[in-house]
C-alpha cells in the first residue's frame, strides 16, 4: 500500500473538467464519470469544485444500506455496490454529506469512485489526481504536501451535528482545524453575507 | 469555382461534424493494448507529454506520461479526448473533388494531383506566380513548416505564402524580436515558481494553457503575488491578487502607468539599464504624462488598481510577465507587448533564475511554425526574406539562384483581400480554416468563392475546406513523425502511433508528389520526415533559431532541447539572455517608448457595447477537431454571449434568452450568459464555431501595421433580445453551427 494519500484543494480549481473527462475514460464505467464537479454559482463566480468520494472512516452510505452493498476495503477505500445485493434504494444518494453516490438507472445500481482502485492498488495515481492540470486534485505523500502547500491538510468534517472523519484530505489555510458544515439560509439574511467579491461592476467602482 | 457544391445542410450530412463518443472497438479493459506510444498533444504549444494506446493498429485510449517534465502526467480536456479524432466517422479517407449540386465524390490521387498540377500552372502562366497562393498552419510540424515555406518559394515560386500564426503569435514574436533581438519565451517554465511576483497580461490561462496553471499555483505557495489582466474575471484571476478589469484596448495605461510609479519611487534598475539597455530616456520622457488618473482613464479601471500594481511589481526581488492573446491581438498588438515588456526591462529582471518573460504560445507549434520559413516575410532560421545574406544562404541549401526566391509576399488577412480583390486565383492551404478564424467572415467567404481553383489538404472536411475544388486527404498529427517547438521553447519529438487510413496520405509525401508533378522532384526528395529535419538543421545554422545541434536522439534522451542549440553537443539554451546579454547586434535590450492609441473601431452611439472574443477550455481554435468530439462539446456545445447583469437589464435580457449580436460587418443569434465576471461595457463570444455561430461575423478586418495581427480583441457591437432562431442553419447539430 503507497503511503501516498489524496488531497483535494478547492481554491486551486480552475473548472476545466479534465478530471471528469479523465474519469469517464475508465473502461469500468465506460463514458461516465465518478468525479462531480460543480459549479458554485456561475452567474456570480467562476468558482467551481471537484468533488471524489472521501471515504469516510465510517462511512454513512454503507451504515444506511439496508443490503449491507457497499464495502470497505482492508485499506479504507469505499467501494461502488455489489451488483448482486444493490436494490437501487437510493438511500446511501441520499445520506451521503458529500452528494458523492449517484444512481445509475440504466444499470439500476449505484455507482460513485473508488479511488481508481484498479489504479492505486498496483502504486498508480488516481486517474483524476494524475491529469488535473492545477494540482487542485493531487495524490501525494504527507511530506510532499507539507514542502509545497502553504494551507494544511485536514480530514476532519463537521455537518451539523455529524462528524465525519475521511480519508481524503482537504487542504485548508493554517488557522482551520476541522470544516464545519452549517445551514445558511442565503435568501433570508442578506445582510449577513460578505459584499460580493466577484462581481466586477464593484470592483471599478470601488476604488475609485 | 470554389463556391459551395451543395447546401451546407447536405455538406454536413456528408461530412460532419458528427461526434465521437465511443473508443474504436468499444470499451475494452485498458491493459488489453498491443502498445503504448510516448508522443505529445496535438492541440496547444504546451505540448503535454501523452501516451497513446494502440491496438490492431489503431488509437484506442491513451495514458499519462507522467515523466515528461513539462507537465508530468497533467492534461486538460482536449488532451484527455484527444484520441478520439482518431477512429473517426468524418475522417477522409480518399482525394475529393467537387460535384455541382451534389457535394463531393472520391477521386483517384492520380487525378486529383493532375488536376491540381495543371490549375497551378494554368493560373501561374495567366496572371503570373504570385497569383496562385499558399496558406498554411503553426499545428504543423518543424518539418512541415519548412516543406511548405519551400514548396511555395521553389516549386511554385510564388511570394504569397502565409500560415494561421498571423493569428496568433506574430505581435508576441515583433514585439520580443525589437526589444530582444529574438522571437522566443525567454524562459523556461520551471521559473514560474520561483517569481515573488507574476503579471499575466491578457491570458486566459486556466482555458488556453491550463497545464500553466499549476506553475502559477506554485509560485503562490512560494508566496509570490499574482497579478492578473483581462475584461473577465477568469479562474485563475479568481484567486489573484490583484485583477485588474482593463478595458480591452487600455492595456498600455496600465503598463505605462506602472512605469510612471516605478520611476517616481525609485523601482527600476538604473545600473542595469546603463549597462545593459540603451532609450530608456525616452520611454522616461514618454510615461511621465501616464500618471495613475491619465493612464485609468485610457485602461478603464480605478488608478488605485495601477498604483498596487507598480507596488506589487516595482520592488519585488524576482518577477516573471507573460502575456497571451488578450493583449496581442489589437491593432496595437505589438505596442501592447512592448509596453509590458518595457517593465521587464526597467527593472533589469531577466536572464536570471525566476526573472524573466514568457509569450503563451497558442498553436501546437506556435514556437515552430514561425521559424522554418513559412512565414511570408521569412526564410527558415527566423531569417529575413529582405536580407541578401539570409537569402543567399538559404538558396545554397536549396540549390536554387538566390533570385529564384521571390521576395515578401502578403500576411493572411492582406492575402484573403488580394483573394477577394482577384489579384490572387489560385489557393493551396493545408491547417488553416480562415472561414471560422479570420476576421469579418462574410469577407472571407466572399472571397473564397471568387477563386478559380482552390486545394485543400485535410483530415476533416472543414468549413474552408467545403468551397474546394480537390480535398486532398492527409494525416493527423499521429499519423505521421516530425518535431515540434513548445512554448518553452523547447524541440520536442511527435511520434508516429498509426498510418492514414486507407487512401489518406501524409502530409509531406502530398506536397513532396505536388513538387515533383511540377518539376521540382530533385528538390523535393526526402525518404521521411526526419530526412526533411537533417536538411532543416543545417538550414538554420547560424540563424536566430539554431538547431544545427538538435538531433532526434538527443530530443529523445533529453526530453527535448531548447533552442538555440548551435553545436553538436550544445547543450541548448533553457534561459536566454543570461547575463544581461541580449540578441541584437549590440548585445543590448532596446527600450522603445510606447504611445496609447484608440483601437480601429470604439463603441460609439450606434454600436455601444465593446465585443470581445476568445476560447473555451473544451475547445480547439477554429474547433476542426474537438467539435468533432462528444465529451468536449458536452462539455461547452454552443457559444454564449457573455454579460454583466447590468447590462442584461439594460437590454431587457435574461440569462439564457436568444440574444442578436450585430456589428458593422454581421451578426451572430446565440444565447445569453448573464454574469458578474465581466466589464459591464463589454460582451464576450468565444470563436469556435461556424457559420450563424460564428463570432468572427462581427469581428473588424484590422490588422496591426507591424505584425498584421487581426484585431480580435475589440470591436464594437449592438445587443437585442432575439426570437429562437429556426432556419435551417440554425437546425444544424450545435456542432456544425445549429443552436438549441
Amino acid at each position: 500500500m503507497s503511503e501516498r494519500a489524496f488531497y483535494i484543494d478547492y481554491s486551486r480549481c480552475i473548472g476545466c473538467q479534465s478530471c471528469v473527462q479523465a474519469c469517464a475514460e475508465c473502461d469500468t464505467h465506460r463514458g461516465v464519470s465518478m468525479i462531480h464537479l460543480e459549479t458554485i454559482q456561475r452567474s456570480e463566480s467562476v468558482q467551481t469544485a471537484p468533488q471524489v468520494c472521501m471515504h469516510c472512516e465510517d462511512p454513512i452510505c454503507a451504515r444506511v444500506c439496508p443490503a449491507d452493498a457497499i464495502k470497505k476495503t482492508p485499506d479504507g477505500v469505499v467501494q461502488s455496490s455489489l451488483k448482486p445485493r444493490c436494490i437501487g434504494c437510493s438511500n446511501c444518494v441520499l445520506a451521503c454529506p458529500f452528494g458523492v453516490p449517484k444512481y445509475q438507472v440504466d444499470i439500476d445500481q449505484m455507482m460513485k469512485c473508488d479511488m481508481c482502485y484498479d489504479r492505486t492498488s498496483v502504486d498508480k495515481k488516481p486517474m483524476c489526481a494524475t491529469v488535473c492540470p492545477s494540482g487542485a486534485l493531487t495524490f501525494a505523500t504527507a511530506e510532499e504536501i507539507q514542502r509545497t502547500r502553504r494551507g494544511i491538510a485536514i480530514n476532519s468534517w463537521k455537518f451539523g451535528s455529524e462528524e465525519v472523519t475521511t480519508k481524503v484530505f482537504v487542504i485548508v489555510p493554517r488557522e482551520v482545524e476541522r470544516v464545519n458544515v452549517e445551514l445558511v439560509q442565503i435568501a433570508a439574511t442578506p445582510a449577513a453575507l460578505p459584499p460580493d467579491p466577484y462581481d466586477v461592476a464593484l470592483m471599478l467602482e470601488a476604488a475609485k | 469555382m470554389a463556391k459551395l457544391p451543395a447546401d451546407i445542410p447536405e455538406i454536413v450530412r456528408q461530412f460532419g461534424p458528427t461526434l465521437n463518443r465511443v473508443p474504436a472497438g468499444g470499451w475494452v479493459a485498458s491493459e488489453e493494448e498491443d502498445r503504448m506510444v510516448k508522443t505529445h498533444c496535438c492541440f496547444c504549444g504546451q505540448q503535454c507529454g501523452i501516451q497513446l494506446r494502440v491496438r490492431n493498429n489503431k488509437v484506442v485510449g491513451w495514458e499519462p506520461w507522467e515523466d515528461f517534465p513539462f507537465n508530468l502526467g497533467k492534461l486538460c480536456p482536449k488532451g484527455v479526448k484527444r484520441y478520439m479524432q482518431d477512429e473517426h466517422p468524418d475522417r477522409l479517407k480518399h482525394p475529393l473533388q467537387r460535384v455541382q449540386g451534389k457535394g463531393f465524390e472520391p477521386i483517384s490521387w492520380d487525378a486529383a494531383l493532375s488536376r491540381v498540377v495543371s490549375q497551378i500552372r494554368r493560373i501561374q502562366q495567366t496572371y503570373g506566380n504570385d497569383a496562385f497562393a499558399v496558406l498554411t498552419g503553426a499545428s504543423l510540424t518543424n518539418e512541415k513548416a519548412y516543406l511548405m515555406g519551400k514548396f511555395a518559394r521553389v516549386a511554385l515560386r510564388t511570394a504569397n505564402i502565409d500560415y494561421n500564426g498571423r493569428l496568433c503569435m506574430v505581435s508576441a514574436g515583433a514585439a520580443s524580436k525589437k526589444v530582444f533581438g529574438i522571437d522566443r519565451s525567454a524562459n523556461p517554465w520551471s521559473d514560474i515558481p520561483k517569481a515573488k511576483v507574476i503579471l499575466v497580461a491578457g491570458g486566459n490561462i486556466a482555458e488556453c494553457a491550463p497545464i500553466t496553471t499549476d506553475y502559477l499555483w506554485q509560485a503562490r505557495e512560494n508566496g509570490g503575488k499574482l497579478i492578473i489582466l483581462d475584461p473577465r474575471l477568469t479562474p485563475i484571476a479568481r484567486n489573484a491578487d490583484l485583477y485588474i478589469p482593463v478595458r480591452s484596448g487600455g492595456d498600455i495605461g496600465i503598463f505605462n502607468g506602472m512605469l510612471h510609479v516605478m520611476i517616481e519611487r525609485g523601482w527600476i534598475d538604473r545600473d542595469f539599464i546603463a549597462q545593459h539597455t540603451i532609450g530608456f530616456e525616452q520611454v522616461a520622457e514618454t510615461v511621465k504624462k501616464y500618471t495613475p488618473e491619465y493612464a485609468a482613464q485610457i485602461a478603464g479601471v480605478p488608478a488605485a488598481m495601477i498604483v498596487r500594481a507598480a507596488e506589487m511589481w516595482g520592488p519585488a526581488r524576482t518577477s516573471f510577465l507573460l502575456h497571451a492573446r488578450g493583449i496581442e491581438h489589437h491593432s496595437k498588438g505589438v505596442d501592447n507587448c512592448i509596453a509590458a515588456i518595457n517593465l521587464v526591462v526597467a527593472t533589469g529582471r531577466i536572464g536570471h533564475e525566476g526573472c524573466g518573460y514568457a509569450m503563451i504560445t497558442g498553436q501546437g507549434n506556435g514556437q515552430g511554425a514561425r521559424e522554418q520559413g513559412q512565414k511570408c516575410d521569412q526564410l527558415p532560421g527566423s531569417r529575413d526574406i529582405a536580407n541578401p545574406e539570409h537569402r543567399k544562404y538559404i538558396a545554397g541549401i536549396w540549390g536554387v539562384p538566390e533570385e529564384s526566391i521571390p521576395a515578401k509576399g502578403l500576411s493572411a488577412v492582406p492575402l484573403i483581400e488580394a483573394i477577394h480583390d482577384g489579384k490572387i486565383k489560385g489557393l493551396l492551404s493545408i491547417c488553416f480554416n480562415p472561414t471560422v478564424s479570420l476576421p469579418d467572415a462574410n469577407h472571407v467567404r466572399a472571397a473564397l468563392e471568387k477563386l478559380e481553383f482552390y486545394v485543400n489538404i485535410e483530415f476533416f472536411l472543414s468549413e474552408t475546406a467545403r468551397y474546394a475544388d480537390v480535398v486532398l486527404a492527409g494525416s493527423l498529427m499521429e499519423e505521421d513523425e516530425g518535431t515540434t517547438t513548445s512554448v518553452e521553447g523547447r524541440v520536442i519529438r511527435h511520434r508516429k502511433v498509426v498510418s492514414p487510413p486507407a487512401d489518406a496520405r501524409e502530409d509531406w509525401k502530398i506536397v513532396c508528389e505536388i513538387a515533383r508533378r511540377l518539376g521540382h522532384g530533385d528538390k523535393f526528395n526526402y525518404a521521411s520526415p526526419r530526412d526533411i529535419f537533417e536538411e532543416l538543421r543545417a538550414a538554420s545554422r547560424g540563424g536566430v533559431s539554431d538547431y544545427y545541434g538538435i538531433t532526434w536522439e538527443r530530443i529523445e534522451n533529453e526530453y527535448g532541447i531548447f533552442w538555440p542549440c548551435p553545436e553538436i553537443g550544445h547543450p541548448g539554451t533553457p534561459r536566454l539572455y543570461e547575463g544581461g546579454k541580449f540578441g541584437h547586434p549590440d548585445g543590448k535590450a532596446h527600450f522603445i517608448p510606447i504611445e496609447w492609441r484608440p483601437s480601429a473601431e470604439m463603441p460609439d452611439d450606434d454600436y455601444p457595447i465593446i465585443l470581445t472574443t476568445g476560447r473555451v477550455v473544451s475547445h480547439f481554435l477554429s474547433g476542426t477537431q474537438t467539435r468533432r468530439i462528444g465529451g468536449l462539446v458536452d462539455q461547452y456545445s454552443q457559444p454564449l454571449c457573455e454579460m454583466h447583469p447590468r447590462l442584461a437589464e439594460k437590454l431587457g435580457v435574461q440569462d439564457g434568452d436568444f440574444v442578436r449580436v450585430e456589428s458593422r460587418r454581421g451578426a451572430v443569434v446565440v444565447r445569453a450568459q448573464v454574469v458578474k465576471t465581466i466589464r459591464p461595457d463589454t460582451v464576450f463570444i468565444p470563436y469556435h464555431w461556424p457559420l450563424d455561430r460564428s463570432a468572427n461575423n462581427l469581428t473588424v478586418r484590422a490588422i496591426d501595421p507591424v505584425s498584421n495581427i487581426p484585431e480580435f480583441k475589440i470591436c464594437a457591437v449592438r445587443v437585442s433580445k432575439a426570437e429562437e432562431p429556426t432556419d435551417v442553419i440554425a437546425q444544424l447539430e450545435v456542432q456544425a453551427g445549429g443552436i438549441r
